[in-house]
């Protein structure tokens, strides 16, 4: 894909646009009865070893913004703000990780891997309590509890399908002059 | 020299991708002046659409390359100019209509260059009402673009490229995704700003008869990136470029080849309504109609499929189907067709189980569909979506098609035998280990009709199954479809190309408002004036031929036509 | 039209104002009534923001089902506090008024009970004009609003894409996840295992996203090819200019922010506190 900034803004938009509908629309069944998943971290992801720090903060600022906003209860803005930071995290994995060539192998694994537990620890663990106290002032262990659980549930989901997207990302990108016919 | 009216020139151009290590344009010479309009034809990764690219600028300027020789608008190099200052002189409009649309609305859209000018609000509103009336869609100024169908889409596209009054305008597969009648009035539109605005036109387009609709001043053909032949329409279609260059000839030309007419550019053959035949000519058209055998009718079959009053009504309360009654036989192979909105797809929903009937009852095998899950009615009748990108999920091409039979509890092993075997019927077994990535268009929709394939279903829907392919794609997609056809399995194909109707159909289902006005041969639909009109069809130019021939029964012509058509492409 | 975000076309006095007043007004007011714990002004501010339904011409009936939904995550979410942080009230408060015991460390307290009041007056407080901006702001007037309070234009025009093609995006999903439900692929089924949801689901999301990829790269084309980005300015169609009222209710929500401030000074802290 090309590079330019007016890239860099559809970027923003299309992937605030997937964001929405994945927290939106996708029921995946979480162990713990009547959740889901949110599997829009796992996309999150994704995009930001593909686009970087800045874009993936503000595609998973503004999609998880619209998505609480067509809910109508108001935004969480606590929330929110720590998504925009777990995508801005995730984001540092684009330095490292390649995609776009092809390479997504087991150091490319490991560091994608790294990234996001580091993205979501700060984002679930620091920024969601933090500013939960700070705006709300809701009492310290209700908001670190919840701070985990969701911290913990997106580490995995983000293992799983963020792992396999870029998986399958690299693999759709053939290396040229490796393919023969088989009989 | 370049002087005031020369729009393009190429001259010596050759262009490669940083990331190939071929170039993809070779050697070109082309020059467009103000007031011409050409039609850019060749197959798919002929290099066409990195032409057009060249002239609006995204070439070099989004894409990155090395060029060499040189291509200049009115007289300046494009190198030297910017993207934006090239959009001043070519405006572009791309095939892909909605997301091309990227205002909320059609007046947004429209302005979308005015806003980035910095245009201020009350001017920029008068001329984007101005614009739209243009193009006739000053009534929906304030429609958001899911409300708008495909030709409307493409009519606002082309307005907000007129607001900028562009001397270049430069057209990317106009007609891929517009139903028949749209697809002419897009060219009526076309035709009426290149007078009006003496532009020049470039409209890059395989199907030639259809943009031919209007004329043309020029032909261009491309292969492997170099212009192969570049002549006015006449010669062109007396000579065997377009043969040699894989593009389709329109339909009156092929039959009056087989009826053995010579063929020459005096005789203006390059519109059916103009073309001058002698006593001679007409006769020989005659004569051939009476010697082609008629084909064995073949015998009446079981039913699968059966509707009875089938009536849909979305929750929103827009009804899309109503009272729709419909036997499909085993072994069939038919169209069901209509113009955008029509039901076509709601229809193809409404027997898949993706929504639920209304009213009425449908029978798939004797069974009560009603009592079947959509898992359960996928057994029988599998759906294939237009896009094949939407279907490939796995990596590997053997994983995939062994992912629906692993996901209904087959084991792996039996799985991916069953899955080779379908390979093979498929053609497909030599890429089995292949990214889905690597393939070709044509080969990606083998693979999803394959994944299909695999549940052995007696019957498969495909939506618009070779919507926007060339003449290469099309055949092979088509072909494989009639192979898969003689072994048994029924195919319902939702199209809005004539042409798939006459070369491979048998019966046309046509829907007008989720209504079924027709059930029909094709032949006998495309010559029947009033469905052609209301169902926005467009009458195969081989119902003029037979009139031109004196030929009363015109629904017998196109039938020989078929007859002969398939007989001699089955031969090849 | 676009009615995941349900704007209601009906004239009226809201609908006239500008999107971007609104939208500063929801800043504003959002911080007024998230700041502060003043019971009386909590109830200030729902009074008021039931006058700005009423003048909005929003029914009841429009807003029925957001309502419910809230209501329940309301409840769910004051036994959580409760479960969590029993004594948080009194924490606050500094007074231990116990109304019952209650079974294990847990006891009902005045001050707990009030706290929790407080919580829930201040979801009502915020929410009205949550729903009104959403209810009365065409969506295609958000990014020139956004643009106008300052922020970048291209900023502004990624909110304006994404509300373009959520709509499309999500038909395609929805498309996309049938077709494979044919397949006999399931991701929100509990009969299969946590892992082989996951997996189907990445696997029924890549082709979303491969044709999202194609979609950036056509509409980026598309802007770039009509000059996107190449002034330090845009105009907006649908901007539309300040009057009177946008200036008088903006200074009004000024106002409300500016009471919570002068309330924290008075009160001594954010908590209007009765047990003292």
């Amino acid at each position: 894909m090309k590079k330019t900034p007016v890239v860099t803004i559809v970027a923003v938009g299309i992937g605030a646009a997937l964001f929405f509908v994945l927290s939106r629309f996708v029921a995946i069944p979480s162990p713990v009865p009547n959740t889901n998943i949110s599997i829009q971290y796992g996309f999150l992801s994704f995009m930001a070893v593909l686009f970087g720090p800045v874009a993936a903060a503000l595609m998973a600022f503004i999609g998880h913004a619209l998505s609480d906003f067509s809910f109508g209860w108001g935004v969480w803005w606590s929330w929110v703000i720590a998504s925009g930071v777990a995508g801005c995290v995730m984001g540092f994995a684009a330095k490292k990780v390649n995609l776009a060539d092809g390479k997504f192998g087991g150091k490319e694994i490991v560091t994608f891997n790294v990234v996001q537990v580091i993205a979501h620890l700060v984002a679930w663990l620091a920024v969601a309590p933090v500013l939960d106290i700070l705006i709300y002032a809701e009492p310290a262990n209700k908001v670190f509890v919840q701070g985990l659980t969701a911290g913990v549930a997106n580490i995995v989901t983000t293992a799983i399908v963020g792992t396999l997207l870029c998986f399958a990302y690299a693999k759709s990108r053939p290396a040229k002059g490796s393919l023969k016919k088989e009989n | 020299m370049d002087n005031e009216s020369t729009a393009v020139v190429f001259e010596d151009f050759s262009f490669k991708y940083d990331a190939q290590s071929e170039p993809t344009l070779k050697n070109i010479n082309l020059t467009v002046r103000r007031g011409e309009k050409i039609i850019l034809a060749g197959p798919s990764g002929c290099g066409k659409s990195t032409l057009a690219n060249c002239i609006n600028g995204l070439v070099p300027f989004s894409y990155k390359g090395e060029m060499t020789g040189s291509v200049r608008i009115f007289g300046r190099q494009t190198s030297e100019m910017s993207i934006a200052e090239l959009s001043r002189y070519v405006g572009t409009v791309l095939q892909d209509s909605d997301n091309q649309f990227i205002g909320l609305t059609v007046g947004e859209d429209i302005s979308f260059a005015m806003e980035n000018d910095c245009v201020d609000q009350d001017t920029m509103k008068a001329r984007a009402l101005n614009a739209a009336g243009e193009v006739g869609v000053a009534d929906h100024i304030l429609y958001s673009p899911q409300e708008l169908s495909g030709g409307q889409k493409q009519r606002v596209s082309i307005a907000g490229v007129l607001v900028d009054e562009v001397p270049i305008l430069l057209f990317d597969e106009p007609l891929a995704n517009l139903d028949p009648a749209t697809g002419k009035s897009a060219m009526v539109l076309i035709e009426k700003i290149r007078r009006e605005k003496n532009a020049a036109v470039i409209i890059i387009e395989h199907r030639l008869e259809d943009a031919l609709y209007c004329g043309a001043d020029r032909i261009v053909l491309m292969n492997d990136g170099r212009i192969t032949a570049d002549l006015p329409p006449n010669e062109m279609l007396c000579s065997s470029y377009l043969n040699i260059n894989r593009i389709r000839e329109p339909l009156y030309i092929t039959a009056l080849k087989y009826a053995g007419v010579e063929l020459k550019p005096e005789m203006k053959v390059s519109s059916v309504r103009e073309i001058e035949l002698c006593g001679e000519d007409k006769a020989k058209v005659v004569r051939w109609m009476e010697s082609v055998p008629a084909p064995e009718k073949k015998p009446e079959r079981e039913t699968i499929v059966s509707l009875r009053n089938v009536s849909f009504t979305y929750a929103t309360g827009k009804k899309a189907l109503s009272d729709v009654s419909l036997d499909i036989k085993k072994g069939e192979m038919l169209s069901l067709v209509g113009k955008n909105g029509a039901g076509k797809s709601t229809l193809a929903k409404v027997i898949c189980g993706f929504e639920d009937s209304t009213e009425g009852s449908i029978l798939i095998s004797g069974r009560d569909a009603s009592e079947m899950s959509i898992k359960e009615r996928a057994m029988h009748i599998g759906y294939v979506m237009q896009n094949p990108n939407s279907m490939l999920s796995k990596t590997m091409i053997a994983d995939e098609v062994a992912w629906g039979l692993i996901a209904r509890g087959m084991s792996k092993e039996q799985a991916s035998k069953r899955s080779e075997e379908m390979l093979k019927v498929c053609g497909l077994y030599e890429y089995r280990n292949w990214p889905v990535g690597a393939l070709s268009y044509g080969q990606k929709k083998r693979v999803t009709i394959a994944s299909i394939l695999v549940y052995d279903p007696e019957m498969i829907i495909l939506d618009e199954p070779t919507a926007g392919q060339d003449l290469g794609h099309y055949t092979e997609i088509m072909e494989f479809l009639k192979d898969v056809n003689s072994r048994g399995v029924t195919i319902l194909m939702i199209t809005h190309d004539m042409h798939l109707m006459l070369e491979y159909c048998e019966r046309s289902v046509v829907l007008l408002d989720g209504r079924i006005i027709a059930d029909d041969k094709p032949e006998n639909i495309l010559t029947d004036r009033d469905i052609i009109e209301k169902a926005a069809l467009k009458e195969t130019s081989l119902y003029e031929l037979a009139i031109k021939c004196g030929i009363d029964d015109a629904g017998g012509f196109v039938g020989t036509f078929i007859n002969d058509d398939r007989r001699k492409r089955g031969h090849e | 039209m676009n009615n995941f975000f349900n704007y209601i076309d009906r004239p009226s006095p809201v609908h006239s104002l500008t999107g971007a007043t609104k939208l500063t007004c929801l800043v504003l007011w959002t911080f007024a009534a998230m700041t502060t714990f003043d019971t009386r002004y909590l109830g200030f501010l729902i009074v008021l923001g039931i006058i700005a339904f009423a003048v909005s011409k929003i029914r009841f009936s429009d807003i029925r089902g957001t309502l419910l939904f809230t209501m329940g995550f309301m409840m769910l979410s004051a036994i959580m506090l409760f479960i969590f942080s029993p004594e948080h009230g009194v924490e606050i408060y500094g007074t231990r008024n116990v109304i019952c015991d209650l079974p294990g460390k847990y006891a009902l307290t005045k001050e707990q009970l009030f706290y929790q009041l407080n919580v829930i007056l201040k979801y009502f407080a915020s929410m009205p004009v949550v729903i009104l901006f959403v209810s009365t702001t065409q969506p295609s007037e958000f990014a020139a609003s956004l643009n106008r309070i300052g922020i970048s234009y291209r900023i502004a025009y990624s909110v304006s894409i994404a509300l373009r093609y959520i709509p499309d995006i999500t038909k395609e999903y929805r498309e996309i996840s049938k077709a494979n439900q044919a397949r006999g692929i399931e991701m929100d089924s509990r009969k299969i295992s946590l892992m082989s949801r996951l997996k189907n689901a990445a696997a029924i999301i890549f082709p979303l996203i491969m044709s999202s990829m194609d979609r950036i790269e056509i509409i980026a084309n598309a802007m770039e090819l009509r000059r996107f980005g190449e002034k330090p300015k845009r105009t907006w169609y649908s901007a539309r200019p300040f009057r009177a009222g946008d200036y008088i209710c903006m200074l009004l929500c000024a106002c409300l922010l500016g009471i919570t401030v002068i309330l924290i000074k008075i009160n001594g802290s954010r908590y209007y506190n009765p047990f003292v």
